[in-house]
């Protein structure tokens, strides 16, 4: 275990480094698509709420190691031979990105869509009584009441969402997963590497269901 | 009845929610000032005709005009008209991610009506006007079901509107509560606003009803001053009624 420490140690925290820039461009984004797509499905528009249905069952309802392969080669497949447009390529970070994102994202809607629906309607009508604008009631009254109740499920999908990276190693994203098979590959002592890749998630993990504490202590009302 | 000062007009007034008629053909005249108090069994449509008033619920026919102002019509600035009509909930709906004070003065500062300043003046002093000057930096979760009320009442008044509207303000209270959110209301019955009241309170439609409306099953059936409809109801159902609650 010194061994792998002393040896491959720096090679092991550079692809925990990586793990941790995939899991953030892709949370990012996964932010916007779930915000976007939650706010989509309680609007009355009846567009609006099935475009966002669709995309939530089909992301939903495709395993993500399949989302993978289809982003990453399939997409450029597409574009370039078969509709002949030629001349995209996607790096491994942009795919597995994109691929966080969407997966993630549609499970985020869910939640946001949840959170949204757990606030009274009584909220937005005493908000419109006043004159306010749709949006501004959103706004200022529902959603800050809705991210309240939301917290725990987003962290909760965040930590999914962090482990998830790991089936990115599939595209061959040099992330952690990918890192300790090399490792493994050059050593032959797969307990002990594994261990310690297992070690740096858990710890990862565990920093960031802390910062969720504090943040949802820091966002309860007084009382 | 002079025109001049009708603030609400209302006539042949529809509403279904799918295929239930819910407002068959509801037409009246509210004057400026005037208290007037809808009572009726539960499921008549005394609510839906009032939160038609404000627009919380579309119509399905007819016209409301609110200070002549068609808010049937899709292109009528909604928003606009509910600046000036107050509204008070039966669950008081006050806002729970903010304290008393933040709850007064979202709206008029949100709208640009007044700067943070005056607004915080003018909340203080509606709060002081309602009992609970010493309830500014609570959350609504920290106050008894009438307190929170009469902050309701407070925050509908900080639009300085000239309507206001009550859905059952004491349904939802204490038997002990009802009195303090009722007096706050007759004092603006008092200094003269307008006001429809949908309410069980049979005491309070008699003590400050300018005018009494009965409705069942979507329809006015009755209309006159308490002491018409209280002491000599002439149509059977409201006589029914009468008799079931007082």
């Amino acid at each position: 275990m010194d061994k792998i420490i002393s040896v491959y140690g720096r090679l092991l925290l550079t692809a925990m480094g990586q793990t941790l820039l995939l899991a953030l461009y892709g949370l990012f984004f996964a932010c916007i698509i779930g915000m976007i797509a939650g706010i989509m499905s309680v609007l009355k528009s009846k567009v609006s709420r099935a475009i966002a249905m669709v995309f939530v069952n089909l992301i939903r309802g495709v395993p993500m190691i399949v989302l993978a392969y289809l982003i990453y080669f399939g997409v450029p497949y597409l574009w370039n031979t078969i509709l002949g447009f030629g001349g995209i390529t996607l790096s491994a970070l942009e795919a597995g990105s994109i691929c966080l994102a969407l997966n993630c994202g549609a499970y985020m809607a869910e939640i946001i869509r949840a959170g949204i629906q757990s606030v009274d309607v009584g909220q937005m009508e005493a908000s419109r009584s006043l004159g306010l604008p749709y949006w501004r009631s959103m706004q200022r009254v529902v959603l800050p009441q809705a991210i309240r109740t939301m917290i725990p499920s987003i962290i909760n999908q965040f930590i999914i969402t962090l482990k998830d990276t790991s089936i990115l190693s599939v595209i061959g994203f040099p992330e952690l997963v990918n890192a300790a098979k090399n490792v493994v590959a050059a050593t032959f002592m797969s307990f002990q590497t594994w261990a310690i890749v297992g070690s740096m998630y858990l710890i990862i993990i565990l920093l960031l269901q802390w910062a969720a504490k504090v943040l949802e202590r820091r966002l309860k009302y007084e009382s | 009845m002079n025109p001049e000062n009708v603030k609400i007009h209302v006539s042949h007034l529809k509403k279904n929610f799918k295929k239930l008629e819910v407002l068959k053909d509801v037409s009246v005249d509210i004057r400026e000032g005037e208290v007037v108090v809808v009572i009726g069994p539960s499921g008549s449509g005394k609510s839906t005709f009032l939160r038609c008033l404000n627009r919380l619920e579309e119509s399905s026919g007819g016209e409301i005009l609110v200070d002549g102002i068609d808010i049937t019509d899709k292109k009528t600035d909604i928003n606009r008209v509910r600046e000036r009509v107050g509204m008070v909930f039966q669950h008081f709906n006050l806002f729970k991610n903010m304290s008393v004070l933040r709850n007064l003065m979202l709206a008029p500062v949100d709208l640009k009506k007044e700067s943070k300043e005056e607004a915080r003046v003018h909340a203080l002093a509606m709060l002081q006007r309602v009992g609970l000057s010493d309830k500014s930096n609570a959350y609504p979760q920290q106050l008894s079901g009438g307190q929170k009320q009469r902050v309701a009442i407070a925050r509908a008044l900080c639009m300085k509107p000239d309507i206001m509207l009550f859905d059952e303000p004491t349904s939802a209270l204490d038997p002990e509560m009802v009195g303090e959110v009722l007096d706050v209301m007759k004092e603006l019955a008092r200094e003269g606003m307008t006001m429809i009241i949908v309410t069980h309170e049979m005491g309070f439609a008699r003590e400050v009803a300018d005018r009494v409306l009965f409705m069942d099953g979507g329809l006015i059936l009755e209309e006159g001053t308490p002491e018409e409809i209280f002491r000599n109801p002439r149509n059977p159902r409201t006589q029914d009624f009468l008799n079931k609650v007082l």
